[in-house]
């Protein structure tokens, strides 16, 4: 029987396998930020263990820097002490690090993309849930927790169980105006928060095929918001289009040896997926959030649940504690909510595609009077050439705050923050009690709703606009 | 690492389903750079209000905590296992663990023991009546017990073994040193490098 994709290039990586163990993984990449990197790096130190492979790991400062007046000393203690603690870690273990001000620092997920480091047929793992971005490439790409990110610099393996496979295959054209994020929120609602659990999800059909790299990335990115381990999307044309050139893409024979091996990896068309969910892509439009977790969503046409719709008690409860912490009632038109802030941003919708796609919309129009709306490229690059695009000038023009780049708000570690009460719109990855300032309330939307949400002050898409 | 057979006692009911990490503990802890000392960040939002389990005089000493299904969803941060385990947390009982939150309890030393839905019902009910309740999750019998409730939990065999015999990941890992070595001398010259090109 033939294999998936997730299985070759699993198979291709084992360097030890025993019944009644867990395969050992030779991993490809291993990037490094300075949240859940201390304690690992404190451990190696403390066993007296050197990093393995420096050449194969690469740290970045994301989580926790500014997005304001980056040449100054970072104001919070803590987060100094963090970001100051991965520079001293990467100068005694010799891993290449870019820091706040280089060219190249930028959030984790965005970095390894644009350097041409992820390539497809890799294992990619981060200390942080998000590293199933690079799946995007078919590259095996999971979050670790930091013993492991220990256990990887030491020893450059990992030890792991098989995962199941799930096939997700979007078939047909998306409708104008429906995006690489509404088809992952539309997922997640479908399958539900737990409803990939242990499973490596393949995106396959005809509109994923249709997708630019960046909104394969924004759809692998958000695999593990439906529970999943790792999300794939299997390389072609598209993938190696965006790999040349770049600076850690293979170049001449090694290309070619590249491409040849990269194109064997499809899924055969004999293998079999534990799980296939088929999802029509004409059936879709743009989805918001509407409650506490990703898998609460609905096109943003709906209206606000209610606790009498739940298919169960567990469903009920959470529905009406949704409602309560969003401030919502229940059978609200979605397009009745007001928001304060916009955060265009984060691994999920940070990349440059997207600052194009919030930029077009904002273009010749105001930010609502009510509404403070923020941008915050992926990485310093991003930030280049959005610049050299004049993106910058349409989002300032409008009345928005153009950042440097880091997570921001998508976790609120640095200084970017909802008050508490406070609603956003926001192209991030999740709307939890609190995740993006305590108190604060999230709806996750695509770059394009953001911006129109940004102009009208309530949800809205881009097509509620009158023409600028 | 120290071994884990069996361990007695006093358990909380957290009648909550999809308990993320964010809940678990709040990101501003995670930027402390140390690896002990998260007692204080555990549910730090929910313990503000004075009804919330882990406020209740009779669950002070509670080390297993009883919640409901979908624990540990979210973030990866391993924060979470080490937040629950310095609050004296050695157990969560849950019917559907989250993977990443399950794979960092086993290495950590905490024990993430899933169990049908209905054990969750009694367990609450059991401990609501009488929080004094002892509870036993006996890792060598795979077994929760209780006055009234026997029942079987679910645990990956290779990390009962991991916590039956103590054992640190690195350590095991590199009695393979040499396989890790063979495998690096056949990886493709195309797979790239951080440092240079
Ligand atoms: S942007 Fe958000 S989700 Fe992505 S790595 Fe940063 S904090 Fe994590």
């Amino acid at each position: 029987m033939g294999k998936t994709l997730a299985e070759k290039v699993w198979d291709a990586h084992v360097v030890h396998r025993a019944a009644g163990e867990p395969d050992l993984l030779y991993i490809d990449l291993h990037l490094v930020h300075e949240v859940t990197s201390p304690q690992a790096f404190d451990g190696l130190r403390a066993s007296g263990r050197p990093v393995r492979r420096p050449d194969l790991t690469l740290a970045t400062e994301d989580h926790n820097v500014p997005t304001i007046d980056i040449d100054k000393p970072i104001a919070d203690p803590v987060s100094r002490a963090q970001v100051e603690a991965l520079r001293t870690n990467c100068a005694e273990f010799g891993v290449p690090l870019y820091s706040l001000g280089d060219a190249e620092q930028g959030i984790v997920h965005v970095v390894g993309p644009q350097l041409g480091l992820t390539q497809p047929g890799m294992t990619v793992v981060c200390g942080d849930s998000h590293t199933s971005t690079h799946g995007a490439f078919g590259a095996l790409a999971f979050g670790i927790g930091t013993s492991e990110v220990e256990h990887v610099l030491a020893t450059q393996t990992l030890p792991l169980k098989p995962f199941k496979t799930m096939a997700i295959t979007v078939e047909g054209e998306l409708p104008a105006g429906v995006t690489a994020k509404d088809v992952i929120l539309a997922v997640i609602a479908r399958i539900g928060t737990g409803g990939g659990q242990g499973y490596v999800l393949e995106y396959r059909g005809s509109a994923i095929r249709g997708l630019s790299m960046e909104g394969r990335m924004t759809i692998c990115n958000m695999s593990i918001e439906a529970g999943a381990r790792a999300g794939m999307v299997a390389p072609d044309e598209t993938t190696f289009e965006y790999l040349r050139g770049r600076a850690h893409a293979p170049t001449g024979e090694e290309w070619d040896a590249a491409v040849a091996y990269w194109s064997s990896l499809a899924t055969d068309d004999d293998a079999s997926f534990d799980a296939e969910v088929v999802i029509d892509a004409a059936s879709l439009s743009p989805y918001v959030t509407w409650g506490t977790n990703p898998g609460q969503g609905l096109p943003l046409s709906a209206d606000v649940p209610s606790p009498d719709d739940a298919a169960d008690e567990v469903e009920r409860v959470a529905i009406e504690r949704a409602l309560e912490y969003m401030g919502l009632k229940a059978g609200t038109p979605l397009r009745d909510i007001q928001v304060d802030t916009v955060f265009v941003g984060s691994c999920t919708n940070g990349r440059i595609e997207d600052l194009r796609a919030a930029a077009e919309v904002l273009k010749g129009r105001k930010v609502a009077d009510s509404v403070r709306m923020l941008v915050v490229p992926g990485s310093a690059r991003v930030r280049l050439q959005a610049q050299q695009e004049g993106l910058d000038r349409t989002f300032i023009a409008a009345g928005a705050e153009w950042r440097e780049a880091g997570c921001s708000m998508c976790l609120a570690m640095n200084p970017d923050k909802l008050a508490p009460g406070e609603r956003s719109a926001s192209t991030s990855n999740r709307n939890f009690e609190g995740r993006q300032g305590p108190g604060g309330r999230t709806h996750l939307v695509s770059p394009a709703v953001a911006a129109a949400t940004a102009v009208v002050g309530r949800l809205a898409s881009p097509s509620d606009l009158t023409a600028a | 690492m120290e071994k884990f057979t069996s361990h007695t006692g006093i358990a909380a009911p957290l009648r909550r389903s999809n308990v993320d990490t964010d809940q678990i503990i709040p990101a501003e802890y995670l930027k402390r750079i140390t690896r002990h000392g998260f007692e204080d960040g555990l549910f730090a939002a929910w313990r503000k209000d004075p009804q919330f389990v882990l406020n209740q005089p009779e669950f002070a000493d509670a080390t297993i905590l009883v919640a409901g299904p979908d624990f540990g969803t979210g973030s990866s941060r391993e924060h979470a296992v080490w937040a629950l385990q310095d609050y004296g947390f050695a157990v969560v009982l849950s019917s559907r663990f989250a993977d990443i939150f399950r794979g960092n309890s086993g290495k950590g030393g905490l024990l993430a023991a899933q169990v049908d839905q209905s054990v969750i019902e009694q367990l609450w009910l059991a401990i609501e009546a009488n929080p004094a309740t002892q509870v036993t999750v006996d890792l060598v019998e795979r077994q929760v017990r209780a006055e009234g409730i026997t029942a079987p939990f679910e645990v990956d065999d290779y990390v009962r073994w991991r916590l039956l015999e103590g054992l640190d990941d690195i350590g095991i890992t590199l009695q393979h040193a040499d396989e890790i070595s063979a495998f690096e001398h056949r990886r493709p010259a195309f797979a790239p490098v951080t440092i240079g090109t």
